[in-house]
């Protein structure tokens, strides 16, 4: 099993290990929690009390400690090290995420870690830019010398998404990202003989008509791989159509963990889980932001409720209360949601969908006078969301696997580009459509260079696994054997109405993929 | 088709009385009011009676279902009234042509598109910020009311006068086709405009919700509320109401739209130009459609070119439940469609331990009762009983 | 008032043409250069083109020109064993897309069927007919698959060989549905009738949707994935037919040709069963029902039991088909049963030509091949156009605005043939004539 902890594991801190077998010695116990965090304070006490007494010249007065202590510089104890800031917290708390060891405690291992700091608080370490990764662009330079010479022929990528329907506008995007990044890239390797087309698919968001729109793509020997889909439901439908082709489906936005979790060999995603984004967000109210009930919205579909009931197992088991959990597929008129909740009066409402019903339903919320914290899963992160719910969503905390803005430039760019031509700002998924697609492209070449010639498409799924860490524009990204990204980061970020690419950071969370 | 039930039979006098006038137009909103009362007492009543037996194991049941009453009652009185507008149009299309015009939602939708853009274009003029509510309501909904009925009109024209003589389940088709057509034209055209696919409605400040009473639970203190566009919603309905009863009663007009409803051949025998008076009726179900769309885009605050059609559907729901055909009946049974999805939606949860969400069964809730009223009065609520010509 | 257009029975060069290839020698010629030039241009060009698209759909209306003809039986027989049990099975091993598409098409074939039985022989407005279709899908899905267990502890998947006696009790329970929707709404007429079963399948949809709690029946929006399919009990002698001809075979082909064939021998079923109501005494009851009720109970017409049998009939297809769709499609979730689903079945009979068998399947199969393949094609010719400099305006991708193409059929299909592709007769005869 999984638990939180802010005491470092004994990997990292092996002075614990030493207060463990002393505790044991001169206790005959093991030590319970918060038992090392005690040794932690009374050691902060000790070396604040020691300064004052330095700088008083005597025993020193209680003010004199408590200055002492604000101003103790970064103390290194045996659960970790520590600094306060003016509030009393400690400045960068390091949360760490270990896996239980049931033969040595003490082995537990570390699966992430994660430095938040407390609200209101500019966290300065995690707004450095993430680790450098091989830029796609650069990659395929260094392709191009070696595929130059080939005769590739007509090389297809396809979409397939819902382009009409009730869900057009996300479907659309994805689509529009994946003509961008071929147009980008495409100029990127002119001169190379070798251009990529587009052949999109408008799968309708129904699982039949996606896995008929399979085998017509599977068909098409010139499609070597596949941008989609959407709805997860349609994805699962269509994957046994791909997977008989060996064809490569890059998936920009099925978060669902049943799409890596089938076995199928040819399953990427470029996007996190519901499983783990669904406890990431958990984590951060319950921890970062400090609520102690919530109330449960979700959209009634495979990818909302999904997020969301993970959401309310991680809350129930941290003790999160939950005081509802409720779906709907009311798109406009969400009074009669509203009331309950008002009575419920939650600290936090998390909203799992999407944020065309959850920019109504943020409004009529605070229109209601709702004062509870909002929160919600990548499916907020579009600055239409902030013209559907205004003032509403200022400030409100969103997870994402979309790394922002502020750590990868190229984002903004994406959003410039995509204003330019499409009229209209980027829904969320496209610039992972964007990724999707330039995967797509850099493992086709890296297969083509290898064999020497149009690569078959198993050989453009072989490279697919075997592409190194690449920086895309929402991320760096590089797959494990299941399809998924093998270290997604999970960041929470906060609604900035004015300028959506100027959201805030505020807690970043590197995870592995449940294995 | 030899034998087909005729639209409800209507007294056509000549002649009324100012009494009986006023009478006939102000009939209808009394008998609304009547039901929304009696609706809101009974549902209250059943509510206060489960929540008690349910109060037995855990007596917070029954504080929050009756510190949360008023405001559920409000919440349906809203909502109701959106359906009721819409169910307008579709019953005043019905009563005449015998005809369901699926587009009748599409219609709704363009009304509310038209609304949010021209509240875009007085914003980006600069005047939305300082123009009074009360003025901007009446710019917008008249606005939309042109554009939808005149829309409304040209799809009669194309899409069903050529069928009128066809078996009913063909201008049925020709009505879906048009709604489909009506959505990615919409969609066409909004994605091409700085209004995009999810449009903002943008409205000058109504001020802040009118809070009618606080009730106490625990320590605090829930507000009963009600948003001043909400009430601008409702006096509006009730002014369509009156105005589409003024006209079908009182006026030349309306005699001639009874007298088409009641039997096409004769009345063109008399000399109504029945084409007229059909593109008529289509202009006036479609104001209405436009109307309710504006005021409904107006206070949600957003609108789309998907959004008319599932309100469409619950409002073709609550016209049969009313009687359809019939006016009051529309209004009547958009506010029992309102009022039981406002109750199943908040109370359910609470009732049920979470077990069931409300949210998700308030549709089920909604068509099951629409059953079970259709059983045991088949005419629907307010319908009148046809009867059979061999 | 304004009449709908003459009836057009063809004039000059076309009704000659069609007189000299529509009997006779000429029609055995025709018949014979059609099937024999159209399946070897599909099987020796199986590459997804525009070309094997228009192909293909000429392929699939050779079936109707075979009916139409006026030929001896037994070659009519033999000439469509052989293109349908032979040509497309064999076109389908080179290219699965089309074969899945003529699946579909048999799929929705019979699901309109069923529907006919209820609309166009009853004349009972049924806008709720997909909640049959769901009802027979999940009751598979869920018996098939891990998911039984979530719904009764302990219970383990049946094995995938009862697949053939749950289509068997697709039909039972779906034909139960039928009347049980039947029963309360018998004194419903006409819009009455169509808002209530609206409403009925909306239900059904929100209960699929929703019955992950407090007991998981459906698995709510997740959807069932991983269906079983029945084992292939002939898979070998499959194998054995294909090896002669010098072909390799897979599972997943083989399956595909599984449901293929299966879809065609429910379809042919349901074709013999349907016919052999329609000209029973039950099918004139209902004839008599849908044009005048009273004139029908005054002849001594059972009329609730007719209206039953009726609801029953059409849903019992639904409820076999959707078994077999669940184990053909290996997933499912809700939003596949929408009431845009009900509708579509809908417009595929009325387009078809309302009452008549062939229509009705013509109706299906035209409809499902423009939605699956000639309505993205003409999106993707246009877009290639537009790219190629057409003055299409940038803003209108064809792509995305398929359903507005199919709306504006819709519309245009009314207006100028409101009795459907192919009418049947007595509804002709009713809307071109002066009165109703």
């Amino acid at each position: 099993m999984y638990y939180t902890s802010v005491a470092a594991p004994v990997s990292q801190f092996p002075d614990a290990a030493t207060f463990a077998s002393d505790y044991k010695a001169q206790y005959n116990a093991d030590a319970p929690p918060f038992s090392p965090q005690a040794y932690d304070a009374a050691g902060i006490c000790a070396s604040a009390i020691a300064k004052a007494a330095e700088t008083a010249g005597g025993k020193p007065t209680r003010e004199q400690v408590l200055a002492a202590m604000a101003g103790i510089g970064a103390y290194k104890g045996i659960t970790g090290t520590y600094d306060f800031n003016a509030k009393g917290d400690s400045k960068t708390a390091t949360y760490y995420v270990l896996q239980a060891n049931i033969s040595d405690w003490n082995a537990n291992t570390l699966s992430s870690k994660l430095e938040i700091a407390p609200p209101g608080e500019a966290s300065s370490t995690t707004e450095t830019p993430a680790a450098d990764a091989v830029k796609i662009p650069a990659f395929l330079a260094t392709l191009t010398s070696k595929v130059s010479g080939l005769n590739l022929g007509t090389i297809k990528i396809a979409t397939q998404t819902p382009l009409s329907g009730p869900q057009a506008a996300l479907g659309t995007g994805i689509r529009n990202g994946a003509e961008l990044a071929i147009e980008q890239l495409n100029a990127a390797l002119a001169g190379s003989n070798v251009t990529f087309e587009l052949a999109p698919f408008d799968d309708q968001a129904k699982p039949e008509v996606g896995s008929a729109n399979a085998k017509n793509i599977a068909s098409d020997p010139d499609i070597l791989c596949v941008d989609g889909h959407l709805n997860s439901g349609v994805a699962l439908a269509s994957l046994p159509d791909y997977s008989n082709a060996n064809l490569a489906m890059v998936s920009p936005a099925n978060t669902n963990p049943k799409i890596t979790e089938g076995g199928f060999a040819n399953a990427f995603r470029v996007v996190g889980r519901d499983d783990v984004q669904g406890a990431v967000g958990e984590q951060f109210a319950r921890e970062t932001l400090g609520v102690k009930s919530v109330y449960i919205l979700h959209d009634k579909t495979d990818y909302g409720q999904g997020v969301a009931e993970f959401f309310r197992q991680n809350a129930e088991k941290n003790g999160l209360e939950v005081l509802g959990f409720e779906g709907t597929e009311e798109k406009s008129d969400f009074s009669s949601i509203l009331t309950p909740i008002q009575a419920a009066n939650p600290d936090l409402i998390y909203f799992g969908g999407l944020y065309d019903q959850a920019g109504p339903f943020f409004r009529q919320a605070r229109d209601r006078g709702i004062t509870a914290q909002f929160m919600g899963p990548d499916g907020m992160d579009s600055p239409e969301l902030a013209k559907l719910a205004g003032d509403a969503v200022e400030g409100m905390y969103y997870t994402s696997v979309a790394a922002p803005v502020s750590q990868f430039p190229d984002a903004a760019q994406y959003a410039t580009d995509y204003k330019a031509k499409y009229n209209g700002d980027a829904p969320p998924f496209s610039p992972q459509g964007y990724d999707s697609a330039s995967f797509c492209v850099s493992a086709i070449l890296q297969a083509a260079a290898d064999a020497g010639g149009k690569p078959t498409r198993e050989q453009v799924v072989t490279a697919m696994k075997a592409l190194p860490l690449l920086g895309g524009i929402t991320g760096n990204y590089q797959f494990n054997a299941k399809g998924d990204i093998t270290k997604a980061t999970y960041y929470v970020l906060q609604a900035n109405t004015a300028d959506w690419n100027a959201n805030k950071l505020s807690s970043k969370l590197e995870i592995a993929p449940p294995q | 088709m030899a034998a087909e039930a005729k639209a409800p039979t209507r007294r056509v006098s000549s002649q009324r009385t100012p009494a009986e006038l006023l009478r006939v137009i102000f009939l209808p909103l009394g008998q609304l009011l009547a039901f929304i009362l009696g609706s809101a007492v009974v549902l209250g009543l059943i509510v206060v009676v489960l929540a008690f037996l349910l109060s037995r194991s855990d007596p917070k049941i029954l504080q929050t279902a009756l510190a949360i009453l008023p405001q559920v009652i409000i919440d349906g009185i809203v909502r109701g009234f959106l359906f009721a507008t819409i169910a307008l149009g579709y019953t005043m299309v019905y009563g005449v042509l015998e005809f369901i015009n699926f587009a009748h939602g599409e219609i709704f939708m363009v009304g509310g598109f038209v609304g949010a853009g021209v509240s875009y274009l007085l914003n980006q003029w600069g005047i939305l910020a300082n123009l009074p509510a009360i003025l901007f309501v009446i710019i917008v909904v008249l606005i939309g009311m042109t554009v939808s009925g005149l829309l409304a009109m040209g799809t009669e024209r194309i899409a069903y006068r050529p069928l009128r003589n066809a078996p009913r389940l063909v201008p049925l088709i020709s009505a879906i086709g048009m709604s489909l057509v009506l959505q990615d034209t919409v969609r066409l055209v909004a994605t091409n405009t700085p209004l995009g696919f999810n449009a903002r409605f943008e409205t000058p400040n109504f001020g802040k919700p009118f809070q009618l009473a606080t009730i106490p639970l625990g320590e605090r203190g829930i507000p009963v509320l009600i948003g001043p566009k909400a009430v601008v919603f409702i006096v509006a309905a009730m002014l369509m109401l009156l105005a589409l009863n003024y006209l079908v009663n009182a006026t030349r007009l309306g005699k001639a739209i009874r007298a088409v409803a009641q039997d096409r051949t004769t009345a063109s025998l008399m000399g109504v130009n029945v084409n007229q008076i059909i593109s008529l009726t289509f202009l006036i179900g479609g104001a209405l459609g436009g109307a309710a769309g504006v005021l409904f885009g107006m206070n949600i605050g957003t609108v789309n070119p998907y959004m008319g059609f599932i309100p469409g559907l619950k409002a073709f729901t609550a016209a049969v439940l009313g009687g359809i055909g019939n006016i009051t009946g529309a209004m009547v049974g958009g506010i029992v469609l309102g009022f039981l999805e406002a109750f199943v939606a908040s109370y359910l949860s609470l009732f049920t331990g979470g077990a069931f969400s409300g949210a998700s069964y308030a549709d089920i809730a909604a068509f099951s009762i629409l059953i079970l009223i259709l059983i045991f009065r088949p005419e629907g609520l307010l319908g009148e009983s046809t009867t059979q010509k061999v | 008032m304004a009449k709908s257009s003459p009836q057009t029975s063809g004039t000059g060069v076309w009704a000659q043409l069609s007189g000299l290839l529509g009997r006779g020698p000429g029609g055995y010629a025709f018949l014979s250069i059609y099937a024999l030039v159209t399946s070897l241009l599909l099987l020796f060009n199986p590459r997804t083109n525009l070309f094997t698209d228009i192909v293909f759909i000429l392929f699939l209306l050779m079936i109707l020109a075979i009916y139409r003809t006026k030929v001896h039986i037994g070659f009519k027989i033999a000439l469509g064993v052989i293109t349908l049990g032979l040509v497309l099975p064999a076109f389908g091993t080179l290219n699965p897309y089309y074969i899945d598409v003529a699946t579909q098409a048999g799929i929705f074939a019979t699901l309109a069927l069923g529907l006919n039985v209820v609309v166009g022989f009853a004349g009972l407005l049924d806008l709720g007919y997909v909640a049959f279709y769901a009802v027979g899908a999940y009751l598979w899905s869920i018996f098939s698959t891990p998911q039984v267990g979530l719904m009764i502890a302990g219970a383990t998947p049946i094995p995938s060989g009862w697949f053939y006696g749950f289509i068997l009790v697709g039909l039972t329970v779906g034909g139960v549905f039928g009347v049980l929707l039947g029963l309360p709404v018998l004194r419903l007429r006409g819009d009455y009738l169509a808002i209530v079963t609206l409403g009925f399948g909306e239900v059904i949809r929100v209960l699929a949707v929703n019955l992950d709690k407090p007991v998981n029946i459906t698995n709510g929006a997740q959807g069932i994935k991983d269906i079983e399919r029945p084992p292939l009990f002939f898979g070998d002698a499959f194998r054995a037919i294909a090896g002669a001809f010098g072909m390799q075979l897979d599972d997943n082909q083989l399956y595909q040709l599984f449901f293929y064939f299966m879809v065609l021998v429910v379809v042919l079923i349901t074709i013999l069963i349907v016919s052999r109501l329609k000209n029973s005494r039950i099918g004139r009851a209902w004839t008599a029902i849908r044009e005048d009720e009273t004139a029908a109970i005054a002849q001594g017409i059972p009329l609730v039991r007719m209206k039953l049998m009726a609801f029953a009939v059409g849903a019992s297809f639904a409820g076999a088909m959707g078994v077999i769709f669940a184990s053909k499609q290996l997933f499912i979730n809700p939003p596949t049963f929408d009431l845009l689903r009900s509708i579509g079945i809908l417009t595929m009979v009325i387009l078809g030509g309302l009452g008549n068998i062939p229509g009705v399947i013509l109706g299906a199969v035209l409809v499902t091949l423009l939605d699956l393949q000639i309505l993205p094609r003409i999106a993707e010719i246009l877009r290639s156009a537009q790219k190629a400099g057409w003055p299409i305006p940038a803003a209108f991708d064809p792509t995305q605005y398929q359903r507005l193409l199919f709306g504006l059929l819709m519309i245009l299909m009314m207006i100028f043939r409101p009795e459907g592709i192919l009418p049947e007769d007595r509804r002709r005869q009713e809307l071109h004539e002066d009165d109703e």
